[in-house]
């Protein structure tokens, strides 16, 4: 007795009610020749009665599978002998479900088989298939009311039509709120996680404090684990790393962006265009081995040539790989805009006599800043959020420092750090991701909001 | 001008079919397309796109002092010739020009000659108005600047103003020069386009439809201000208004399908037509 039976089952009796809500509809009109007596197509009747078969069938049938299994775990809990629950916490309780439900799906069993618990896992396997055949009748009961009410309901003057529009709307409404829902959902969590943290480390501390090393002792007399929580380093990694890449990808960018809108023959661009665009397509994490593998020994080694100390895992080479990988959204979205521009605009400025570099200068690039720089702070929002180069070329201390050939680490970096591994998710540690992401979030919301109000401005000002 | 038939005094009226088809096709242009003081002289002026030639051998003066109209139906090639005038046609992949095109005895078409001063000589307005995305101020300071017309901002300053005031439009936006010139109207607009051209004191301006994209009155107003500007300039329009063209032109030159039908004095042109083609689309049997 699979769900997914089910599901076919309720398919076929909304296709039945499809056909008898039609035919219902044609014949109260009269036979096809009254159709036009009508309110709506016929069809519409047929998807009327289809979907009061369905959906409330198949709300009952979501609303019990999620509620089933908690139902049938309290009904078994509380039938436990009460010596095996009495005095215990709810941790050891939440154990021993586990392992009945474990033995009722033949699982692996932490605990020897008590009778006790083969009785309790019985008793589970017979009140999920109770409840099961339960789930069957009430469904199919419900699709074959909704069907019959339906049936009721169907004259030719009913407004199927606008009934079953306003229907689809409803369940378009419910899909985008879920995507709404989600963000919301992560944005909520964050916080509350968030302020779990702040909890224990004050806003103060973690916000201003320059020092960063979150290990937590243990024990007392644990050596080297201070539990520091001072973002400050991370900020400042971040931002090192991001200015590196903008730095980059910025001058790159757009100079690729203006040489293949204005310069390039139409074959070169052709080819050159998605060659840069492949750049988008090359996963992160070769970005980060070519990073940590090839650029930034490189790097140390230039740098050791003329004389400079420069560390292994410098925000140097993080940052340059960085900005290698968001070209090609400068450049895109660069070259995008500068052909939105109306060639009208280059003619005006060529017929009083101005050269291509002049046009590009001065009329060009001015008409399209807008999308420009929005296409930049995109670009920086990336970089901010960016997290495997990272992971891989920057490195974990967390040094305050403004010489780029140090290592440094960056917020990204430091969360998959507190996370990665077994960690419990009650401590200062843990959480400290949480209050890190939260802050992220909010830097490139921000980000983002300044760029679309930008954008904004410059339209109003240009049209 | 030695090479074209001058078949001027010959009557429409009762051509054959047979003659009519040669007129046609000959390459053969009615009137006089000289000018006793010309500022440009264009002589058997070829242009292709690609393999598809859009301009037949037109010859076609353009005298100091005169605004010289180009009417015909779309496609027939006027705008293609006052865009040679200019070299605008660089811009278009594909377009070549073949002929002699010259300008105070220069051949604009010169393997030498560089069109960027050029443009700075021979102006031109487009069908749409075309102002820069900037102030009033830096749209008509544009072309002096990059061309160092003036030394300091107070010259600056005062050629901006008198560039206005000949478009007509410095009291209409003497206390809004800081405005985005994408702000006035449709007709402001083309008279601020009109004021970034003269800035540059070009020689000649080319005109293509400067007033289809505006409204009767704006259109009156920029007709008016195209007759002052005859006083120091050469101008060549093209127009798909034939009271237009009879309005703001002493010559008027009719274009078809790549062939300059017929030229001569506007009047003449209007009221008595001697090719058959010209005188259909004037009488509005066709185009």
């Amino acid at each position: 007795m699979y769900a997914w039976t089910l599901i076919l089952l309720l398919l076929a009796l909304m296709a039945l009610a499809y056909h008898f809500g039609r035919r219902r509809a044609v014949a109260g009109a009269g036979g096809v020749a009254q159709i036009k007596t009508l309110h709506s197509l016929p069809a519409y009747y047929g998807l009327y009665a289809a979907l009061w078969a369905g959906i409330p069938a198949v709300l009952l049938m979501g609303l019990w599978i999620g509620a089933q299994d908690q139902i049938i775990t309290s009904l078994v809990t509380a039938s436990l002998p009460t010596e095996l629950v009495e005095g215990q916490s709810a941790g050891r309780v939440g154990l021993l479900v586990n392992d009945i439900k474990n033995l009722a799906t033949g699982n692996i069993v932490s605990t020897s088989v008590t009778p006790e618990i083969q009785a309790a896992a019985d008793q589970y396997l017979r009140l999920e298939r109770l409840s099961d055949r339960a789930m069957w009748l009430a469904v199919l009961a419900l699709a074959v009311g909704g069907m019959a009410f339906a049936w009721r309901r169907t004259e030719p003057r009913m407004r199927a039509r606008n009934r079953v529009e306003s229907i689809v709307m409803v369940i378009m409404i419910v899909f985008s709120s879920i995507a709404i829902m989600t963000t919301l959902g992560i944005v909520l969590s964050v916080l509350f996680e968030s302020l779990l943290f702040f909890q224990r480390v004050s806003p103060l501390e973690f916000f201003f404090g320059v020092d960063w090393s979150p290990q937590i002792a243990l024990r007392a007399d644990q050596v080297g684990a201070s539990g520091a929580f001072g973002a400050v380093p991370l900020f400042s990694g971040t931002l090192m790393v991001s200015v590196i890449a903008m730095l980059v990808a910025v001058p790159i960018g757009l100079m690729s962006a203006i040489y293949l809108s204005e310069y390039a023959p139409r074959n070169v661009r052709a080819v050159a265009k998605p060659v840069i665009e492949v750049l988008a397509g090359i996963p992160t994490v070769v970005y980060g081995f070519f990073a940590a593998l090839t650029v930034a020994p490189l790097v140390r080694d230039l740098g050791a040539a003329i004389g400079l100390e420069v560390a292994s895992e410098s925000a140097l080479a993080a940052g340059m790989v960085m900005g290698i990988m968001i070209i090609p959204f400068v450049s895109s979205l660069s070259d995008d805009v500068i052909n939105a521009v109306p060639q009208s605009m280059r003619d005006g400025s060529y017929a009083l006599g101005a050269t291509q570099s002049e046009t590009i200068r001065r009329v060009i690039v001015p008409a399209a800043l807008p999308g420009i720089v929005g296409g930049i702070l995109l670009a920086v929002s990336r970089a901010i959020g960016e997290t495997m180069i990272v992971v891989m070329a920057a490195g974990l201390a967390a040094n305050l420092t403004a010489n780029p050939l140090d290592s440094v680490t960056t917020v990204t970096v430091q969360i998959v750090t507190l996370l990665t591994g077994d960690q419990e998710f009650d401590s200062a540690k843990t959480l400290a991701a949480f209050a890190l992401g939260l802050t992220l979030f909010l830097v490139t919301l921000t980000l983002n909001v300044i760029a679309l109000s930008i954008v904004r401005k410059y339209r109003e000002q240009y049209e | 001008m030695s090479t074209t038939i001058d078949v001027m005094g010959k009557t429409t009226g009762a051509t054959s079919s047979a003659e009519l088809a040669e007129q046609r096709h000959s390459r053969a242009t009615v009137g006089d397309f000289t000018s006793p003081d010309a500022r440009m002289v264009c002589r058997d002026v070829d242009v292709w796109y690609g393999s598809k030639q859009a301009i037949k051998g037109v010859s076609l003066d353009i005298g100091k002092h005169e605004v010289v109209s180009m009417i015909g139906p779309s496609g027939c090639g006027k705008s293609t010739f006052l865009r040679c005038l200019n070299r605008m046609n660089d811009t278009i992949e594909g377009c070549r020009v073949a002929g002699s095109i010259r300008l105070d005895g220069q051949e604009i078409y010169d393997k030498g000659l560089d069109p960027v001063p050029l443009r700075a000589r021979v102006g031109m307005v487009f069908q749409k108005p075309n102002p820069f995305p900037k102030s009033i101020y830096e749209n008509v300071a544009y072309g002096p600047r990059i061309h160092g017309l003036t030394n300091n901002k107070a010259e600056l300053d005062e050629l901006v103003e008198t560039s206005l005031t000949r478009a007509g439009l410095w009291n209409e936006v003497k206390d809004r020069l800081d405005q985005p010139g994408t702000g006035l109207s449709g007709g402001q607009q083309q008279r601020l386009c009109i004021a970034r051209t003269i800035a540059v004191s070009p020689e000649v301006i080319l005109m293509d439809e400067p007033c289809s994209a505006l409204d009767p009155i704006a259109t009156a107003i920029v007709e008016e201000l195209i007759d002052e500007l005859r006083a120091n300039y050469s101008i060549a329009i093209v127009t798909h208004s034939m009271q237009q063209a009879a309005r703001v032109s002493q010559r008027t030159a009719y274009f078809h399908l790549g062939d300059l039908i017929e030229v001569g004095e506007t009047n003449r042109i209007f009221t008595s037509p001697q090719h058959k083609l010209t005188e259909d689309y004037i009488t509005g049997r066709f185009g």
